[in-house]
């Protein structure tokens, strides 16, 4: 039995794990940010940034230590491997967020107008994939990784309809083009939120089943 | 050329155990084929079946199919016949101690009645070259004793004793298991350079070196043959349960 390597691949998820409490605190405030229109609430979503680069930076490395000293297979590799692309997903919703909470300044300083696109549901619909995403990594479930691959589409939907309405408008009244850009920007960051958690998910269904889903599994 | 071996509903008795149980596999031909396994499982046993070797004890006994290519090893050729076409390369380098490096590689084609001294030179010469141990040796061919040389160099003189008599296939069991780092990648690179004319089975208990030398891996537990595919499917995403317990250390 290689009780130390395995020890050390709980040490490696427990440390995955962490970081997505992380980084799902961060949209979440990213978003409540830009609802409530709160400075502070965004400028500590954009401090956040530097724990969760620095989290990624020590994942990868002890990845790549478990690759060069214990030669995984199986499903250990496949295990390391969707590690190690969970954890670049993990930092690029990071990201995403410090996207929404830079959008906040410019927020503040536009007057106010109902623009008939549901920011904080588009939001939750995505939150939700990740939540599940996520969960599903925790416990190794390849039935529920799966579920979060059909929710994609609702997502890029809501994100199309966005784009349509706001696009119209920019066209019937450009005096609201800064706002509905601004606007379009944070929906197409949550669009984005939404495909990293379908691409955590498709690594789930890898480590667990050695299938590569991604691309609809074609070549 | 190498040939393909196909094996049919092989078994094994060393004695009273049932060593191996209904091995069914075909060994495809100028590959190099990797057979893992913990100890006791039936890997070795296997080779020493396919060239009869496992004849040598008297208390051993197969049934079942052996062929390579059109030959059925168990019933149209002798024994000796059959170890030359598919020789063999042991855990343990064995030179002949006593003899010089040029007369070890020459001992199985004068052996085999061969007295032509232009010949056998040719001979040994391509021998020790395809074993990648011409450039070490050629100076000292008939000073030097084969004990005289390094693990690592001996056990390319069993390599080139083995190519001399112009085998089709090679078992190799655990071929580097008793080098250093810097001689296993020489077999291991010879491996890739041989299986282009013959064809390899290798024993080994290290699972990289499977990884990195054969096409096709098996995995053999208590006599059985459990799994055979393709390497990169057995070490990325193995079929059966107990290969993956066993590669990831899962296993006992």
């Amino acid at each position: 039995m290689r009780l130390n390597f395995h020890q050390q691949l709980d040490a490696l998820k427990a440390q995955l794990m962490t970081m997505a409490h992380q980084v799902d605190r961060s949209f979440a405030d990213s978003i409540e940010a830009y609802r409530t229109a709160d400075l502070d609430l965004s400028q500590r979503v954009i401090g956040a940034e530097v724990q969760i680069n620095m989290m990624e930076r020590e994942i990868d490395r002890l990845a790549i230590d478990l690759l060069a000293l214990e030669q995984p297979t199986a499903i250990d590799l496949r295990f390391i491997l969707s590690i190690m692309r969970i954890n670049s997903d993990l930092e690029r919703v990071g990201d995403q967020s410090v996207s929404i909470a830079t959008r906040v300044h410019e927020l503040r300083s536009s007057r106010p107008f109902d623009f008939q696109v549901d920011i904080p549901l588009l939001a939750s619909h995505a939150r939700e994939m990740f939540t599940i995403a996520m969960r599903a990594f925790q416990e190794g479930d390849a039935e529920l990784a799966n579920s979060v691959l059909a929710l994609d589409d609702e997502v890029d939907t809501m994100n199309a309809d966005a784009f349509t309405s706001l696009s119209k408008l920019i066209a019937d009244q450009p005096e609201l083009a800064p706002q509905a850009m601004n606007m379009l920007i944070v929906a197409r960051n949550i669009e984005r939120v939404a495909d990293h958690a379908t691409n955590i998910a498709e690594d789930v269904i890898f480590w667990r089943r050695g299938d590569d889903i991604r691309h609809g599994g074609t070549h | 050329m190498g040939v393909g071996i196909e094996v049919k509903d092989l078994n094994a008795w060393y004695g009273s155990p049932h060593t191996l149980q209904g091995i069914t596999l075909n060994i495809p031909a100028n590959r190099a084929t990797a057979l893992i396994g913990p100890s006791g499982c039936g890997k070795s046993t296997f080779v020493r079946c396919l060239n009869r070797m496992h004849e040598t004890n008297p208390t051993a006994r197969a049934t079942g199919t052996v062929r390579m290519g059109d030959v059925d090893i168990y019933a149209d050729a002798s024994p000796v016949e059959i170890r030359r076409r598919i020789g063999m390369v042991f855990q343990r380098p064995n030179p002949f101690p006593t003899m010089s490096i040029y007369d070890n590689v020459a001992s199985g084609l004068k052996l085999n009645g061969y007295s032509n001294k232009r010949e056998l030179d040719t001979v040994v010469e391509s021998s020790l070259k395809k074993a990648a141990l011409w450039d070490e040796v050629k100076d000292d061919l008939k000073k030097k004793s084969g004990a005289s040389l390094s693990g690592g160099q001996q056990q390319r003189l069993c390599i080139a004793r083995a190519l001399a008599v112009d085998p089709e296939v090679l078992l190799m069991d655990e071929p580097a298991s008793a080098l250093d780092p810097v001689s296993t990648s020489k077999i291991e690179d010879l491996i890739f350079q041989l299986k282009r004319q013959y064809t390899i089975v290798i024993v080994t208990h290290n699972m990289q070196q499977a990884a990195r030398v054969a096409e096709n891996t098996g995995f053999f537990l208590s006599g059985h043959l459990i799994e055979f595919d393709a390497t990169d499917k057995i070490f990325t995403n193995p079929g059966d349960k107990r290969t993956e317990d066993y590669i990831t250390g899962r296993f006992g």
